[in-house]
């Protein structure tokens, strides 16, 4: 089945079913992880497949259950903590950043290996507010020891996953809402996509596009709207945010000599502040244009869709961005008008 | 008492006075300046160490938080590798990377002490589950101070751990101040720290930290309880720190506490406590504490001068060992 189609969700449950199928160590908790929507579906059924000691609901504790999935690692298991919110764990940061990411380093590689896969969700629209659509990426991308992966399509999820799960160390793997019911080609059976390795999804020769998880959709809607007046954009799927694909970014930039970063959290002190700092640092002569970031505003998420809408950029803002890099002018909304802004696709419904 | 035979109180005994005098050793050495990390010696609190691991086997595991040298010691720990980490040293139990406050020794059992307040408590639940998940029959015990008691992850460790009936035993030491914050501003007069364990359901008892005997026996009955399927256990020992904080000195001029206060402790020595009955009993006698302190003084000094031959690890160390292969 060559073709086959399924979901992000559903990518997310498959590797999670294989990995606990093939190592009895792999064990997955969190809260919900067990109950009837199953973390949106990436969840569902393996309780009953695996039995309730290796496929578990937990207290609402945060940070002691990542304390909890540690402490297994240190031991041999290979525990994957699930959190339908990404703001959810910032309650963990102490265990996540000051121990999991420190392990290694800090008794001189002789602590035991930490085997550890936190999946963390960031929301967005119908009014997920302030406290529900944190995209905190930076956050953990920023502490050497911690990995972090955030795939866009469903090939990417189901390897990433499967390489994470493998990986020996603490990797932070983030989930877009907006993924979660897309569908994509992938195949059956257990395989990896190797963490640290970004991949082109769009050849162009005029302006790199580097984003990651749901703004490489929209990155690919405002490559087709450039491509109407000759801009050919090429656009790089970062995938792993740490480790960076470094070379991938500046070899495309090596070709395009332009480069706009697209990533979901904030623009501040952001992926792509560091992103634009790394090719100004190598590869500064072979910028002709001066880079552009786009990201979110320096306020928090707003929940009421009437200003939300402002706060999140889209396809159009990252073809005006590039578009200007060629004397253009912006371009209009590049959205399906049919489909309120506050969902991905009509498929949504409220609340989620 | 009486029940309790000669060989394991002389045992008991040895385990205190080797603690004690590796650590007035690390004391002494410290004004040299060559130990480039913090200390925070256990003088005073040897009893609960070495009483609580007695009842361990190299199988069980440890974990602790920055006051771990007893720990350590009296799980098995390698003595020239903590001194060697305190000096830097390559050699060093972590490679020198970890110093004081992060002693490790797998091959005892011994699965690491962070430098948080209480944040290796959820982790040695942890580990207790992932005996449990394999059918090994293992005990965990977490050490910590009353002020992780203060930390929200203590609760929900707690709770988790009660709820899944895990093989458990948390180790309070109430050595009643947190840096130099007293029990009184930190928790309400009144309260036990026991209290708040039993608020979760779990069997938790109080008992004298500076009686060994009674340490030991206490905890060898938590232990087998909880190794046996029983559940968690939990168990407040109180106690006092000698010496300052962090550091070598005697701090009980600077004003957080008194002299007097100090002195009362004092008395209650534990390891003189015990020497005091076993003399009396004649289960020890002079020539045999003589015997003892000379062998572990040959012991830290052979310790002392493998860390201090040791080398450091090479500058192009820094960026090893981030990730695991």
């Amino acid at each position: 089945m060559p073709d086959r189609e399924i979901t992000f969700a559903q990518a997310v449950r498959e590797a999670t079913d294989l990995c606990m199928a093939e190592d009895p160590t792999v064990y997955l908790m969190g809260l919900g992880v067990p109950d009837p929507k199953g973390v949106f579906g990436t969840t569902v059924g393996l309780q009953e497949k695996y039995g309730p000691d290796r496929v578990f609901d937990v207290p609402t504790s945060e940070n002691a259950m990542t304390g909890v999935a540690v402490g297994s690692a240190l031991v041999g298991m290979r525990p994957i903590l699930v959190h339908q919110r990404l703001d959810f764990a910032l309650l963990s940061m102490e265990q996540i950043v000051n121990q999991a990411a420190n392990w290694h380093y800090m008794f001189g590689g002789r602590g035991g290996n930490l085997p550890l896969v936190i999946r963390l969700v960031v929301g967005r629209g119908w009014g997920q507010g302030p406290q529900h659509s944190q995209s905190l990426q930076a956050w953990f991308a920023h502490v050497p020891g911690l990995k972090v992966v955030m795939p866009t399509v469903p090939y990417d999820a189901k390897g990433l996953l499967i390489a994470s799960i493998q990986d020996n160390n603490p990797v932070i793997f983030i989930e877009h809402r907006w993924l979660h019911n897309v569908k994509g080609h992938v195949p059956e059976g257990v395989y990896s996509v190797p963490l640290g390795a970004a991949r082109v999804v769009r050849e162009g020769s005029d302006v790199t596009i580097a984003s990651s998880s749901y703004m490489t959709l929209e990155a690919l809607q405002a490559a087709e709207v450039m491509s109407e007046d000759g801009i050919e954009a090429e656009v790089l799927d970062i995938r792993t945010l740490r480790p960076l694909d470094q070379e991938a970014i500046l070899d495309s930039v090596g070709k395009t000599g332009r480069l706009i970063v697209a990533d979901t959290g904030w623009k501040s002190f952001g992926i792509g502040a560091e992103v634009v700092a790394f090719t100004a640092e190598r590869a500064f002569a072979k910028l002709k244009h001066p880079p552009h970031r786009i990201g979110l505003p320096d306020c928090p998420s707003p929940s009421t869709p009437a200003i939300a809408n402002r706060f999140y950029p889209r396809a159009a803002e990252i073809a005006s961005a590039g578009r200007a890099m060629f004397g253009l002018s912006p371009t209009g909304i590049v959205e399906e008008p049919s489909v309120p802004e506050d969902i991905p696709d009509p498929s949504f419904a409220g609340p989620f | 008492m009486s029940s309790m035979n000669a060989a394991l109180l002389r045992d008991l005994y040895f385990g205190m006075l080797r603690i004690r005098i590796i650590e007035e050793r690390i004391a002494d050495l410290y004004y040299e300046q060559e130990m480039r990390c913090p200390v925070h010696l256990c003088i005073g609190q040897e009893a609960v160490s070495v009483g609580v691991c007695e009842n361990l086997s190299v199988d069980d595991y440890v974990m602790s938080g920055h006051r771990s040298h007893g720990h350590y010691l009296a799980k098995g720990g390698d003595l020239p590798a903590m001194m060697a980490e305190m000096y830097g040293k390559v050699t060093g139990c972590c490679q020198g990377k970890g110093g004081s406050m992060h002693l490790l020794d797998r091959s005892v059992g011994f699965l690491g002490a962070t430098a948080i307040v209480g944040s290796t408590i959820p982790m040695s639940v942890g580990a207790a589950r992932a005996s449990v998940m394999r059918g090994e029959e293992r005990a965990v015990v977490s050490f910590f101070g009353e002020a992780a008691c203060e930390e929200g992850v203590f609760h929900e460790s707690l709770n988790f751990a009660a709820l899944e009936r895990l093989p458990v035993v948390f180790v309070c030491e109430n050595n009643l101040y947190s840096v130099y914050s007293p029990l009184g501003v930190r928790q309400p007069e009144g309260q036990s720290v026991i209290d708040l364990a039993q608020g979760h359901g779990i069997e938790s008892h109080e008992a004298d930290g500076n009686d060994v005997v009674e340490v030991y026996n206490l905890s060898r009955r938590l232990i087998k309880e909880a190794r046996g399927g029983g559940g968690p256990r939990f168990v407040e020992f109180k106690t006092y720190r000698w010496r300052e904080h962090c550091g070598p000195a005697y701090d009980n001029e600077i004003g957080y506490r008194t002299e007097v206060e100090f002195q009362q402790w004092k008395a209650r020595c534990p390891i003189e406590r015990l020497e005091t009955r076993l003399l009396e009993e004649g289960t020890l006698s002079p020539p045999d504490i003589k015997r003892m302190r000379s062998q572990v003084g040959e012991e830290i000094e052979n310790a002392v001068a493998y860390a201090k031959q040791s080398s450091f690890p090479d500058e192009s160390n820094l960026m090893e060992d981030v990730y695991a292969p």
